[in-house]
């Protein structure tokens, strides 16, 4: 159990307005799919200021990813060039308590697709 | 500016001509957010690596924006496609100014 | 009494307790969650053991007479006592006490005498839990362990050593250290120092045994102790090393797995081609395998009580067909095996006067056990101590599965105190909390034991409090669960705004800093001189 001090990371956040300005900003608004993207990310976090996440959308020009939960939910935006051998890439980023990470493609075609998964920032249980 | 900055990369040695592979990179640095506060109650000002580039023989791989919420050593990882032997070039960009690269050969045999 | 004690260990036998016959043509001999437990103990099975969605209603979430009467086991009987917790003072007297690794060598070699090539496996929680596994880094319990001479482990509380010890005693061991999901944490790869899994070559067949360590070490223990890593369920490539092990050639393959018991019986949903999971972590003992699929799963208990054997008929590279018996580990009954029984007390003879040493002694009323979702005795006078030792409104101590039980009218000895409290991070915190803060804790802590995907289960009981009484309603999603939090000494709700002194103990963040518990503990019973445990109804559970 993680009781003590580092506590502030745990509290729960639901999504912020913030994320959906900086979605509609991203997209210009417009309608966003679901097909074609996949995003990976651990069910619970092992720690809250790491977590790994994997995206994929195979044939798109960027992918950017947005943490809902943050108080600053913009986390990074991938921007794939020729020499690219597939629209995937991971990282490890911050996240401030049990939220949705989200991330959204921007294809060729002008058109966006999203993916989300909810991944647990926890302080613990205590085990056998 | 941030002290000890050191990137590390992973690009396999040699390939065969159009292989796709996995490179991997990380970059000491504290990625300091900018909302955290110091003991008398401060804020500790920003200081990131806020962009990331990849690039074989002057062609893009992947180019990156980087914000606050990306962890303490950044970390990537990306599949490159190498039709020929040349050079990987890695570049970090600090908030600071500094620039920090890094560079892989590769032979196609 | 005596007569009774007699009669009931003449109705029981070695050879009946080793009785099998001998099936198939591989036998594997299952062992997890010893906790250090080299000498018999005492260790009383839970009252309430709740399961929630899929698993409501469904073992190892059935206990006591619901237990018996699903397994046929009759009021009184030796398997009453070794499985289930009612009547358990009374049938302790009976039966006397359970395991002891000289016990266990015993039946290993037993079985072995029927089978030489049977291969013993370790499920981990293994170099934790006592004070001499404490004093010597895990070494007393690494020596004794390999005089039985497993074939392979897997591990979870081995991290709490520190990583340098971890990969200290590993470059050594005799066996293979396996863990498909152990990871380098920088890389994100498969770390060097354990293998996902090991070919074995037994009765003509070809054995794999994959290994599956704990997948929330970080989470549920202090992940600055061993930095490097990284664990995570990683079914995609526990499939992935099954089907490279059936790619090369693999006729049998087994997972080593310190999941939980839930964990691994969606993994086994999930994951095709594992014809046996060995299940550890959530000390569950069951009479017979759980069959999901294709795939059997078979728990075998905590503490050195029991050992579970099972038999296969391998044929054309299939599983076709089993035998299986939990083997409890009767400690009056089964014959320590000599030359471990002296291993052992060579390994406890530099600590001898400190773990002998009585400190006080239980009432005649009172028996101290741990394990149950809620509450224990063990746990109840724990958070009594750190109440009253550190001067605190309320007290919080981890709902952790292991640690023995103490009779009524016995002495409590130091190692007593130290087999319920041994850890690396013991330092017995004293810090203020927010009522909604508190609050916070207890919704956390409830999910990771009632989130109805097991996937979000991390296999221990609810932190248990002492000072504070509440309400759980365990069907209810995380935010609802708790509520009714009282102060017990005021009887006024818990205020969300005001703040309250909390002690507690095992915190995982670095630099925690108090005394260690065990001293805490001893302290409170050494005023207390003789302990009697109230039965603790501060507790109201709902939902189940
Ligand atoms: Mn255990
Ligand atoms: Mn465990």
């Amino acid at each position: 159990m993680a009781f003590g001090s580092a506590l502030a990371a745990v509290m729960p956040f639901r999504a912020f307005a913030a994320v959906e300005d900086n979605i509609a900003a991203f997209t210009g608004g417009a309608a966003v799919g679901s097909e074609g993207i996949t995003l990976i990310a651990p069910e619970i976090a092992e720690n809250g200021n790491t977590v790994p996440i994997e995206v994929n959308a195979p044939g798109a020009e960027a992918i950017i990813v947005f943490a809902a939960g943050n108080p600053t939910p913009s986390v990074a935006t991938f921007n794939f060039g020729p020499m690219a051998a597939s629209q995937s890439a991971a990282t490890r980023i911050r996240l401030a308590g049990t939220q949705d990470v989200v991330a959204i493609a921007r294809m060729p075609d002008g058109s966006f697709v999203q993916a989300s998964q909810e991944v647990k920032v926890t302080i613990g249980g205590c085990g056998g | 500016m941030a002290d000890n900055v050191t990137p590390r990369v992973r690009v396999p040695r040699d390939a065969t001509a159009g292989e796709e592979i996995t490179i991997k990179t990380l970059i000491s640095h504290p990625m300091e957010s900018g909302q955290r506060k110091d003991g008398d109650g401060n804020v500790i000002p920003r200081s990131i690596i806020n962009r990331f580039t990849c690039t074989f023989n002057g062609e893009t791989v992947i180019d990156v924006t980087l914000e606050p919420a990306i962890s303490t050593n950044p970390y990537f990882e990306f599949q490159a496609i190498v039709p020929e032997s040349g050079t990987f070039e890695f570049t970090w960009y600090d908030d600071d100014g500094a620039v920090y690269t890094d560079s892989k050969d590769i032979t196609v045999g | 009494g005596n007569w009774g004690k007699l009669a009931a260990q003449q109705a029981l036998s070695q050879s009946d307790l080793l009785q099998f016959d001998t099936f198939g043509n591989v036998s594997l001999i299952h062992i997890t969650d010893i906790h250090a437990q080299l000498k018999p103990i005492w260790f009383r099975e839970p009252q309430i053991n709740l399961g929630v969605g899929s698993n409501k209603g469904a073992v190892p979430h059935i206990t006591g007479a619901d237990f018996r009467k699903l397994y046929g086991i009759e009021d009184g009987s030796a398997s009453h006592y070794a499985l289930s917790y009612d009547d358990f003072t009374a049938l302790g007297q009976a039966y006397g006490k359970m395991g002891g690794m000289d016990r266990v060598a015993t039946v290993v070699n037993s079985i072995r005498a029927d089978r030489p090539d049977a291969l013993l496996l370790d499920g981990g929680d293994t170099w934790h839990g006592s004070y001499t596994c404490y004093k010597t880094e895990g070494q007393d319990v690494v020596n004794i362990m390999n005089l039985l001479k497993p074939d392979a482990m897997t591990f979870h509380w081995e991290f709490t050593l520190g990583s340098d010890r971890v990969r200290d005693i590993v470059s050594d061991l005799p066996f293979a250290a396996l863990g498909q999901n152990i990871f380098d944490a920088e890389w994100d790869e498969p770390a060097e120092d354990f293998q996902p899994y090991q070919f074995f070559e037994r009765g003509g067949v070809k054995i794999a045994v994959i290994g599956q360590a704990f997948p929330y070490m970080p989470i549920a223990n202090p992940g600055w102790m061993f930095p490097e890593y990284s664990f995570g369920i990683r079914d995609q490539r526990m499939q992935e090393m099954v089907d490279e092990v059936r790619g090369q050639g693999a006729e049998l393959v087994v997972c080593l797995s310190h999941n939980g018991f839930d964990v691994d019986k969606k993994m086994a949903e999930r994951v095709t081609g594992i014809d046996v999971i060995l299940a550890g972590h959530t000390h569950d003992a069951l009479p017979e395998p759980v069959l999901i699929g294709e795939t059997i799963v078979v728990a075998s208990g905590s503490n050195g009580k029991f050992v579970s054997r099972v038999d296969l008929d391998v044929r054309d590279g299939r599983m076709m067909g089993f035998r299986h018996k939990l083997i409890p580990i009767f400690s009056d009954v089964i014959a320590p095996n000599a030359e471990v029984a002296a291993a052992i007390d060579a390994e406890r003879a530099p600590f001898l006067d400190e773990l002998t040493e009585v400190i006080g002694k239980t009432a005649d009323d009172t028996l101290l056990y741990r394990r149950g979702n809620f509450n224990g005795s063990w746990d109840d006078l724990i958070c009594d101590a750190l109440i009253q030792e550190r001067d605190a409104d309320i007290s919080m101590s981890p709902g952790v599965r292991w640690g023995p039980s103490i009779m009524p009218g016995q002495d409590i000895t130091r190692e007593d105190i130290w087999n319920v409290t041994s850890m690396t991070y013991p330092n017995a915190y004293r810090t203020e909390m927010t009522g909604e803060f508190i609050h916070t804790i207890m919704e956390d802590v409830a999910d990771n034991l009632f989130n109805t995907d097991p996937y979000y289960q991390q296999g221990g009981d609810m932190v248990r409090v002492g000072g504070m009484g509440y309400s759980i309603d365990v069907s209810k999603p995380i935010g609802q669960r708790v509520t009714d939090m009282t102060l017990l000494r005021t009887g006024e709700a818990i205020d969300p705004a005001k703040t309250y002194v909390v002690a507690g103990w095992a915190s995982v963040n670095e630099g925690t800093e108090g005394p260690p518990i065990w001293d805490v503990v001893e302290n409170h019973i050494r005023n207390l001189g003789t302990v009697q445990v109230k039965p603790n109804t501060s507790v109201k559970v709902s939902g189940a």
